[in-house]
């Protein structure tokens, strides 16, 4: 039940129970049981809406900067790692394997601000190298779902 | 003028699907329910193949048996499936979807009056395509008490003499009916005895809800007298590829072949190609749709239930067969009134055989959200009824 209980939950979080116990064909109490296991696995970390920025007219400006770093001594990456993500305009941060260490997801309100974070909090850390930022110029699909996807139902209306 | 039509096609009965079709084509904001094929695209990585093979070109004819890759693969696929060994150079032939297989299976082993057993409710073509071989259709009417599996004492009693073929249509269209390993082994004992062929129609194997799909020709004895009849459309979401394939001894093999080859020459070169890669790369997605078909299956079953709508637990395919008799309606009564008060199309169970009568064919190739709205005006309309 598990595996498809959080395949569910992570196209819809909204589900409720009952309709999850129906879904899946077990009781409800089972349901609420294994959610609860689930959330104190730290395996569901959070629920999520997708929104779609763009058609609001709130100003969003995502970045993606690939930083290299000089791990420390016992600890690797995880202490620098962790002065980039207590940012909260840090939404992500990944350790990435090849041509650069960490990956962060930045969201600021203009470019301006994006610089800002990179030249003065970012780059002045002791144990980054180096930085490269990527914006992020149009979302086609994201958590995949598909950004304005058109759903037609393109089949005749009764077929055999 | 004279009349140049074939007696043996003008009397066919037109499809009871076809009537209903137009009715709700002409209904704008109809939510159907009434459709035989997936809701989902056809995953990525096939049509990607199918692009794929078009850029480089390959849009000549393949072999009459199609790509010998695609049969290898398909022979892979059902020795994986159902640890049966087709040979694919001499039993496996690449078809114009499953109903082609079903078309020119039979016309390879029919002569003149030859008996054909349909149980039935099933779809639609396997009594027309047995009338356009010369055959005679011979109907067992399938019970709901029975969950429309096929019991050995109705198959007994509509065999004779003349009996050649039993068409074994499971997992069901219309009914979602499926036979497990033990419904299959008292079937085959009879078909050994009476020495009858079968043509099985597996095209919904791969969408089971209980346990796997068991072929018949699995079982000991039977390959030798089955023509297996699959396909891509349903388990891949491939229906306007046009693809499927049929199994069989080589003996029936090679005169479907000759049939196909004067018929249809090969079977689309695109979708040969593209089908490759469904059964290379696509049992995730398989796996992916059958999970969404089940919830959606349970969804409705849960639904029926809280308005007391009588339904047998269908464990295949992708569609419910609720019985309305509580409402001395007919089936095509129900159905029309439905659409017309509720705007919801459903296909009355009379189109898949008279049996069929009493019952409604619901699929759930739709999204949920779909279903939700429907399943809503379907519980108004019945509680209005009973009021």
């Amino acid at each position: 039940m598990r595996e498809e209980l959080l395949a569910i939950l992570e196209k819809n979080s909204r589900i409720d129970f009952k309709e999850l116990s129906i879904l899946l064909g077990v009781e409800e109490q089972a349901v609420l049981k294994e959610l609860e296991a689930l959330e104190k696995e730290g395996i569901i970390c959070g629920y999520h809406t997708l929104i779609n920025w763009e058609k609001t007219s709130i100003e969003k400006v995502t970045a993606l900067i690939e930083v290299k770093v000089t791990p420390q001594r016992g600890q690797g990456f995880d202490k620098i790692a962790e002065r980039i993500y207590n940012y909260p305009e840090v939404k992500a941060v990944y350790l990435i394997s090849g041509g650069y260490d960490l990956l962060v997801t930045l969201e600021e309100k203009t470019l301006k601000e994006i610089a800002g974070f990179v030249s003065d909090k970012l780059s002045t850390l002791d144990s980054v190298l180096s930085t490269a930022t990527h914006f992020i110029l149009k979302k086609y699909k994201d958590h995949g779902t598909i950004i304005n996807k058109k759903s037609v139902d393109e089949r005749e209306v009764i077929t055999p | 003028m004279r009349n140049f039509l074939s007696e043996k096609v003008t009397s066919l009965k037109p499809s009871g699907i076809r009537k209903f079709f137009d009715i709700v084509s002409e209904m704008k904001d109809a939510i159907s329910l009434g459709v035989g094929e997936p809701d989902f695209d056809t995953p990525w990585h096939i049509r990607d193949e199918g692009i794929y093979s078009l850029e480089r070109g390959r849009t000549f004819y393949t072999s009459n048996a199609g790509l010998k890759d695609l049969r290898k693969e398909i022979a892979n696929y059902i020795e994986r499936t159902q640890k049966i060994s087709y040979n694919p150079d001499s039993e496996i032939l690449v078809t114009v979807g499953g109903s082609e297989a079903i078309d020119i299976g039979l016309r390879a082993v029919i002569n003149p009056n030859d008996e054909v057993i349909i149980p039935q409710p099933s779809y639609v073509s396997y009594e027309p395509c047995a009338i356009l071989a010369d055959a005679k259709p011979v109907i067992i009417n399938l019970k709901a008490e029975n969950e429309f599996r096929l019991k050995p004492d109705e198959l007994i009693n509509a065999i004779t003499p003349k009996t050649k073929v039993l068409i074994l249509p499971y997992p069901n269209n219309p009914t979602g009916a499926i036979m497990e390993r033990e419904d299959l082994e008292v079937i085959a004992t009879i078909i050994k005895e009476k020495d009858i062929l079968v043509m099985s129609d597996e095209i919904y194997s791969a969408l089971t809800y209980k346990n796997s799909h068991v072929s018949i020709a699995s079982i000991d004895g039977m390959k030798e007298r089955t023509i297996l009849i699959n396909g891509f459309s349903k388990a891949y979401a491939m229906t306007g590829w046009r693809l499927g394939y049929a199994c069989a001894p080589k003996e029936i093999l090679s005169q479907m072949t000759k049939i196909h080859q004067f018929a249809i020459m090969c079977a689309p070169t695109t979708s040969q190609y593209a089908a490759i890669s469904a059964l290379k790369n696509g049992d995730s997605d398989v796996e992916v749709m059958r999970r969404a078909y089940n919830q959606r299956r349970r969804f409705l079953m849960n639904a029926f239930e809280e308005m007391g709508l009588e339904c047998f637990e269908p464990y295949g395919a992708f569609y419910v067969f609720p019985c309305i008799k509580e409402f001395g309606m007919t089936s095509e009564e129900f159905a029309t009134k439905l659409l017309m008060e509720e705007k919801v199309a459903v296909v009355p169970g009379t189109a898949f055989g008279e049996c069929g009568e009493g019952y409604l064919r619901i699929s759930y190739a739709y999204s949920l959200e779909n279903l939700k709205i429907a399943i809503e005006r379907l519980n108004r309309f019945i509680q209005k009824l009973r009021n």
